[in-house]
């Protein structure tokens, strides 16, 4: 295929891996414990696995996998909200496909809808903006969640319905900031990183300059990176390089896509439409200042929080979940105590297990091979099997 | 009788041999009432299509010797599946090739032969006939297609909004052969897995025709019955050991039932996979699975490793595997387990699939 196969070649796959084996070789670190690097994007966790790109690189690389799922650091009280904003009788609820099956405290949107409430699964907030134009007498409300990759559409949908005048369409927001998550992590006393894999998606809306501060303040490297399994290679191979060198700086894999001043007209209606929120709760984190984003008063018509009222409730992660130390590195997902067991694809706990791009789903759907293997023998499938490492 | 009342009377029975015509343009409650409405529908849209002396009789069953079905094999194969799919009608195919297909396929991948088919149709009041007479048109082309009759039926309407238009329910009897034998349970170390051709292009048609993603593609549902290509398979190697039609799940859904059964590992090459470049392309937006798109013209079959050739060959010289494929092979690893070889040469385990599959955010 045009512009993908190009990417997928398993020649070039294999002289990138021995070049990240000789780099590897070089640096001094790699020799007293492994080098832990973070793709703070679920995309590339999802590509890593995919691919089984760990298996082709040498031991001393480690991924860990960060809180770039959206999805996954959707904290229980915003999915109980959407269940209350789903189950009004008055409203179509709108939301991405991967969202329906989080689990709130009680329930999921799949299962409000089972139970009657009238939640459709769009492609796009355009999408949900048609469907308030051919329901005028529903409310129309659009489940805004994602990092700065989604929220450019989001903002535009929302100054898109102010042009139309539409009355019956709002956004519940639940935007959140790449930046301010990153600084958190790193911030984190049981850190351990050498270097981050950066979000190729979110880069391509705010370039690479917010990421100056990892260099410059934390002394680690990073590569913003693309999804494709070379793309993905590569950064690691430069990430190592840079650690090989003693450089730490801020380099574009992604040049194809990712501009270094991000995009101006998407940026400009992010602006126009959302401001930061003091703090913004995330899913095995907690509390992040100025990590999420709310609609400005300018567009206060359209904020489905001030438009009905919501429970807002915050709800405390299951105690057994560990999903905050997987996010930032200090466990690996197998590690944690209700793997596998209690928490499973079919019935997760944890945030990390619910879309394919949390870590913990990817460890369980792709990786149990690479776990088996290391331990010389392939572990068990099946969605109620325990793993032992 | 005088001659005069003789010839009155004979017009009379003339008439009501002669066959109901449905006249109306939608479906009204009348027509599943039991009455008038309801026979003319049945002799004019069914009875009419099908034309096949045993549904003619309109009798409340379908009455087939036994020896008509001895002279197949030894034992009755018996299947049912139900149909709801939306949009009715897509490119490839509609609910009536669905319906029929289906039924004949799920025969046909026991080595069944597949011989008579019933089919109950659920409708939503105020469906437009001729709506119901392009579905029909559809059954009957699909099961003279598969050599197939469907001799027995049953005609329900349900106030509207109480069901999404259309749905049938086909049921199908076949007779398998003497000394065949498949079955999930069989797969073997050694043996080969193939596919007989392009995978999930019945996924992609009806993501497509919902309209749900603007793109442009000219991808068509693969939906055609596959008992002449088993038919065709069992000649090159009556020893089939697993044979499956790979509809909802994909084909990742039945590898793991044919290695959960068998107790076996199975691996698979991606760079094996007949996909196509469109299938492959909205995958890549979507970020769905291949393995796991639903396919209603498409089987996986595990095969002795020394027949493996024979069949592939046998398989691309019928229309209905063309572009077979050796995906894979059976070991001894670990039982219940499916791997995928990456087209890297890494490695990872393919699941069972939780739920639905759902596009992802981004």
């Amino acid at each position: 295929m045009k512009y993908v196969d190009e990417f997928r070649d398993p020649e070039k796959a294999r002289t990138l891996a021995k070049e990240i084996r000789d780099l590897v070789g070089r640096i001094e670190r790699a020799r007293r414990r492994p080098l832990q690097i973070m793709e703070v994007c679920g995309g590339h966790t999802h590509s890593i696995f995919r691919y089984g790109i760990q298996q082709m690189l040498p031991d001393e690389v480690e991924f860990v996998h960060g809180p770039g799922c959206p999805v996954c650091v959707l904290p229980m009280g915003r999915v109980d909200d959407c269940v209350a904003l789903a189950e009004r009788p008055e409203v179509i609820f709108t939301t991405f496909g991967d969202a329906m099956r989080v689990p709130g405290s009680k329930k999921s949107l799949l299962q409000a809808k089972a139970d009657g409430a009238d939640v459709r699964m769009v492609y796009s907030p355009l999408d949900a903006l048609k469907l308030a134009r051919e329901n005028p007498g529903r409310e129309v409300v659009f489940f805004g969640l994602g990092f700065e990759t989604t929220m450019p559409s989001t903002a535009m949908t929302v100054l898109q319905a102010k042009a139309e005048g539409l009355r019956n369409f709002s956004l519940f927001c639940n935007h959140i900031t790449i930046i301010p998550t990153i600084k958190a992590i790193l911030d984190s006393p049981d850190m351990h990183l050498d270097g981050f894999l950066g979000p190729g998606h979110v880069s391509m809306v705010i370039g690479t300059r917010p990421y100056q501060f990892i260099a410059r303040h934390y002394g680690k490297p990073i590569t913003i990176a693309g999804f494709e399994p070379l793309d993905v290679l590569q950064a690691v191979w430069m990430v190592l390089r840079q650690i090989a060198e003693g450089r730490c700086e801020v380099e574009n894999q992604y040049g194809r896509v990712v501009p270094e001043e991000g995009n101006a007209q998407a940026l400009a209606a992010i602006h126009e439409v959302f401001e930061l929120r003091e703090f913004f709760e995330w899913r095995g984190l907690g509390s992040i200042d100025h990590s999420g984003v709310r609609i400005r008063d300018a567009y206060a018509e359209f904020d489905a929080e001030r438009k009905f009222s919501l429970p807002n409730v915050r709800i405390a992660d299951p105690k057994s979940c560990q999903c905050g130390e997987v996010l930032k590195g200090v466990i690996k997902p197998h590690e944690c105590k209700v793997f596998g067991t209690a928490c499973t694809p079919e019935t997760p706990l944890g945030a990390l297990m619910v879309s394919s791009e949390g870590a913990c789903a990817a460890y369980y759907s792709y990786g149990r091979i690479e776990l088996g293997s290391k331990h010389g023998r392939l572990q068990h499938g099946g969605p109620q099997r325990r793993i032992n490492p | 009788m005088s001659d005069r009342a003789e010839a009155t009377v004979r017009v009379i029975e003339g008439g009501l041999r002669k066959r109901g015509r449905l006249r109306d343009s939608h479906i009204t409650l009348a027509h599943g009432s039991g009455g008038k409405a309801m026979r003319d529908l049945i002799e004019d849209v069914f009875v009419g299509s099908f034309d096949n002396p045993v549904l003619a009789a309109l009798e409340d069953q379908a009455v087939v010797a036994l020896s008509e079905l001895a002279s197949h094999g030894d034992r009755l194969a018996f299947t049912t599946d139900t149909f709801v799919v939306n949009p009715l009608f897509f490119p490839g195919g509609d609910i009536g090739t669905l319906a029929v297909a289906g039924t004949v396929n799920d025969l046909a991948v026991s080595g069944a032969k597949p011989l008579f088919l019933s089919c109950g149709i659920v409708m939503e009041e105020g469906l437009p006939v001729e709506t119901l007479r392009r579905v029909v048109a559809s059954m009957k082309r699909t099961a003279e297609q598969a050599g197939v009759y469907i001799v027995t039926g049953d005609t329900k309407v349900v106030e509207r909004g109480a069901a999404d238009k259309l749905f049938i329910n086909t049921a199908g009897i076949g007779v398998v052969p003497e000394g065949i034998s498949i079955s999930a349970r069989n797969a073997r170390p050694g043996d080969a897995v193939i596919v007989s051709g392009y995978l999930g292009d019945h996924g992609t048609a009806i993501l497509v025709a919902r309209n749900e993603l603007a793109l442009e593609t000219q991808i068509a549902s693969d939906c055609q019955p596959l008992n002449g290509l088993v038919e065709t398979m069992l000649r090159a190697c009556p020893d089939l050991h697993c044979l499956r039609d790979a509809t909802r799940g994909g084909v990742a859904t039945v590898l793991n039932e044919f290695a959960q059964s068998s107790g076996v590992t199975i691996r698979v090459r991606e760079a094996a996979l007949p996909l196509r470049q469109e299938v492959k392309g909205a995958c890549e937006i979507l970020g769905l699975d291949p393995l796991y798109l639903a396919n209603e013209g498409k089987l996986v079959a595990v095969v002795p490793a020394e027949a493996a050739q024979r069949v592939l060959a046998a398989m691309r010289a019928h229309p209905a595997g063309e572009h077979a494929a050796v995906i894979g092979e059976v070991t001894g690893e670990q039982a219940g387990v499916v791997v995928l070889q990456t087209v890297f040469g890494g490695e990872r385990i393919v699941d069972m699939l939780v739920g639905e599959q759902l596009p992802r955010i981004c």
